[in-house]
C-alpha cells in the first residue's frame, strides 16, 4: 500500500501525454539531449525527466507491479509471452557448463527455461556444472522470483547452480570476464543508458561469450503497429487498472516501448559494444525481437 | 481487499486548494472508449469480488458524470451545501478527530460517528482519491460522496454487512441518482443468502426507498460542523427515520 502511495506521488503524466490518449498515432522522441550547464534529460515513457529521476521512477514502477507482474503478462500478451520466451531459449540453446547471468531476470521466467533446458539434456556429461545468476535493479522482483523458484521446485537436485544478485546493468558489481552467456529479457528499455549496460555485458563476457536479448521492437509493417498501438494505448492500462489496480505503471509500459530503437538501431549499437555476428529475428509481425551478439 | 491509504498532505494551504492539486497528480484522461472498457470491466471485477472497493470507485468515476452535476445543483439549493463547495473540507484522520470525538457525549452525532468506525474495525483513510474525472468541482463531489458514505451508514445505524450496505446504496442511489449506487443496491442483493434477503425484502428494501424519498439531502450536510448534535434531533431536522437501534 505504501509503494502504491509513493508511485502515485513520483508518477506524473504531463498534460502533452494526456492530450495523447486520444491521438491515432505516437511518436518516439529523440534519445537524452544536454544543455550546457543542465541535468541531462532523457524520456521516462513520453514524459522528460533528468537522467537520475528516471532510474526511480522506474524502480518505483516495478516495486509496484512485483506481485501482479506475471498475471499481467499473461493477460496483455494472451499467454503468448510464454512462447516469446520460449522460442528466446531454443534459440540460446544453452550446453552443459554454461555460465549464465539473467540480467534484468526478475520473476525468473528465463532462469527457470533454462534450468528446464539443461534438465532435459541427456546429461553424459555430469562433471560440467551449469550456473545461473539472476540479477534485478530491484529486489522486490527478486523475492517474486525466489518465492517461484523455492515454490516449482527448481533449487533442489538441480543441475543448475543458482545465485541471487541485486545490482545496476549499468555498473555491474562483477569481475570481468566470468559469465559465457548473457542475457536480458523486457528489461533494456526500462535501463537509463542502454549503451553502459552493453558494455558492462561486453565486459563481463569470456571471449566466445554470447550476449542475447530479447525486448519490444517496432513492427515494421505500419497498418499492424496502428492496430498493435490501438491495442496498447487503449487497451492495456483499462486492464491495469481493472486487474492490478493501477493504471499509471501500464501507461509507462507502452509508452517506454514506443521510446525503444527498432531492430536495425539497436543491432548497431549492439555492435559498437564491440559484438560481432549481430542478428535479429522478430517474434508475432516485429512486436518484440531477438537480438543475439558474440563477443569474439 | 486493496484499499488505497491517502493521507493527506499537511500544509498551510487552503483546503479548496491542495484537493486541486492533489487531483491534478491523481488524474488519468480517458476517452469514451475507454470509460466504456472500464465500465464493463469494473462492473464484472466487483460482481464476483466485491471487497475489490477500488473498482466501485472506478464504476462510480467513470459513469457518474450527470448525476455528480445533478448532486453539485442540489447541494447548491441551500446554504449548507453551498457552503461545502466553497470549502471542500476533506474527512479522514488528518482532518477529524477522531479521539475527540470519541469522547464526545453519548448519542451526539460524532461520537455514534466515532463508535461506528470503531466497532466496525473501519479508518477514515481507506477513501480512494478520484482518478477520472477532469472537473475539480465534480471530482470534489465524488470525494465528498466517498468520505461521507461512512457517516450516512453510521447516522441511518444501518451496519456493513451486505444487507447493510445494499440498504444504503438505495438510499444513496435515489438521492445522488449515482448509476453505481443503482446498480450496486440492485446487483448488491443478488448476493444476499435466504435468510438475509426475506429481511431485505420484508423491511430493508422499503425502508431504504422511503428513506431516500423522505429524508434531506444527505450529500449535502455540514457533518463536521454537527459533531455535537443529537442524533434523534438530527434524524427530526433531517426526516430520517430508523429501521433498528444500533
Amino acid at each position: 500500500m505504501a509503494l502504491q502511495r509513493r508511485l502515485l506521488q513520483f508518477i506524473n503524466i504531463t498534460k502533452s501525454c494526456q492530450k495523447l490518449c486520444g491521438v491515432q498515432s505516437y511518436s518516439t522522441q529523440t534519445a537524452a539531449q544536454s544543455d550546457n550547464g543542465e541535468k541531462r534529460k532523457t524520456h521516462f515513457g513520453f514524459e522528460t525527466v533528468d537522467e537520475d529521476e528516471k532510474t526511480k521512477k522506474v524502480h518505483r514502477v516495478f516495486e509496484t507491479v512485483a506481485d501482479k507482474y506475471d498475471t499481467m503478462n499473461d493477460m496483455m500478451s494472451f499467454g503468448v509471452h510464454r512462447i516469446w520466451k520460449d522460442i528466446f531459449m531454443m534459440r540460446f540453446a544453452p550446453t552443459p557448463g554454461t555460465k549464465l547471468l539473467d540480467m534484468a531476470g526478475g520473476t525468473g521466467d528465463i532462469t527457470f527455461r533454462y534450468i528446464n533446458y539443461l534438465r532435459n539434456q541427456a546429461s553424459s556429461n555430469t562433471e560440467k556444472r551449469s550456473s545461473v545468476t539472476v540479477s534485478d535493479i530491484n529486489q522486490s522482483m527478486l523475492n517474486v522470483g525466489k518465492l517461484r523458484a523455492e515454490k516449482q521446485g527448481y533449487l533442489k537436485d538441480s543441475p543448475v547452480d543458482v545465485d541471487w544478485l541485486c545490482a545496476d546493468a549499468e555498473q555491474l558489481p562483477l569481475p570481468d570476464e566470468c559469465y559465457n552467456a548473457y542475457t536480458i529479457a523486457f528489461g533494456i528499455r526500462n535501463c537509463t543508458h542502454i549503451d553502459k549496460v552493453l558494455e558492462e555485458a561486453y565486459r563481463v563476457l569470456q571471449p566466445g561469450g554470447r550476449f542475447m536479448c530479447l525486448e519490444f521492437s517496432q513492427l515494421p509493417n505500419s497498418t499492424m503497429q496502428w492496430l498493435y498501438d490501438q491495442y496498447s494505448f487503449q487497451v492495456i492500462p483499462v486492464m491495469g487498472q481493472l486487474v492490478a489496480g493501477q493504471w499509471k505503471p501500464y501507461q509507462y509500459l507502452v509508452e517506454s516501448i514506443r521510446q525503444f530503437p527498432d531492430q536495425e538501431k539497436f543491432k548497431l549499437m549492439i555492435e559498437a559494444a564491440g559484438f560481432r555476428q549481430v542478428t535479429y529475428e522478430n517474434l508475432t509481425f516485429g512486436v518484440c525481437a531477438i537480438h543475439s551478439g558474440f563477443k569474439l | 481487499m486493496r484499499a488505497f491509504t491517502f493521507i493527506r498532505k499537511l500544509s498551510s494551504v487552503p483546503k479548496s486548494k491542495n484537493f486541486r492539486e492533489e487531483l491534478e497528480i491523481n488524474y488519468i484522461s480517458t476517452n469514451l472508449f475507454q470509460k466504456t472498457l472500464l465500465t464493463v470491466g469494473s462492473a464484472t471485477v466487483a460482481l464476483f469480488d466485491p471487497y475489490r472497493g477500488d473498482m466501485i470507485a472506478c464504476l462510480g468515476e467513470v459513469t457518474g458524470e450527470a448525476s455528480l452535476k445533478y448532486m453539485r445543483e442540489k447541494m447548491l439549493d441551500n446554504s449548507e451545501g453551498a457552503e461545502i463547495l466553497q470549502e471542500m473540507p476533506r474527512i479522514n484522520s488528518q482532518t477529524v478527530c477522531f479521539k475527540s470525538l470519541s469522547e464526545l457525549p453519548e448519542d451526539t452525532l460524532g461520537r455514534v460517528y466515532a463508535d461506528f468506525m470503531r466497532e466496525n474495525d473501519i479508518t477514515a483513510d481507506s477513501r480512494l482519491p478520484v482518478q477520472f474525472i477532469k472537473d475539480p468541482d465534480l471530482a470534489y463531489v465524488m470525494q465528498r460522496y466517498r468520505e461521507v458514505h461512512d457517516l450516512v451508514h453510521a447516522s441511518l445505524f444501518m451496519k456493513t454487512t451486505m444487507l447493510g450496505e445494499v440498504a444504503v446504496k438505495w438510499v444513496e442511489g435515489i438521492q445522488t441518482k449515482l448509476p453505481m449506487c443503482i446498480g450496486g443496491g440492485i446487483w448488491g442483493a443478488a448476493r444476499l443468502k435466504p435468510k438475509h434477503r426475506q429481511l431485505y425484502l420484508k423491511y430493508y428494501l422499503p425502508w431504504a426507498i422511503k428513506t431516500g424519498h423522505n429524508a434531506k439531502f444527505l450529500q449535502g450536510i455540514y457533518y463536521e460542523k454537527r459533531w455535537e448534535q443529537n442524533i434523534y434531533d438530527f434524524h427530526k431536522e433531517m426526516n430520517i427515520s430508523i429501521l433498528t437501534e444500533r
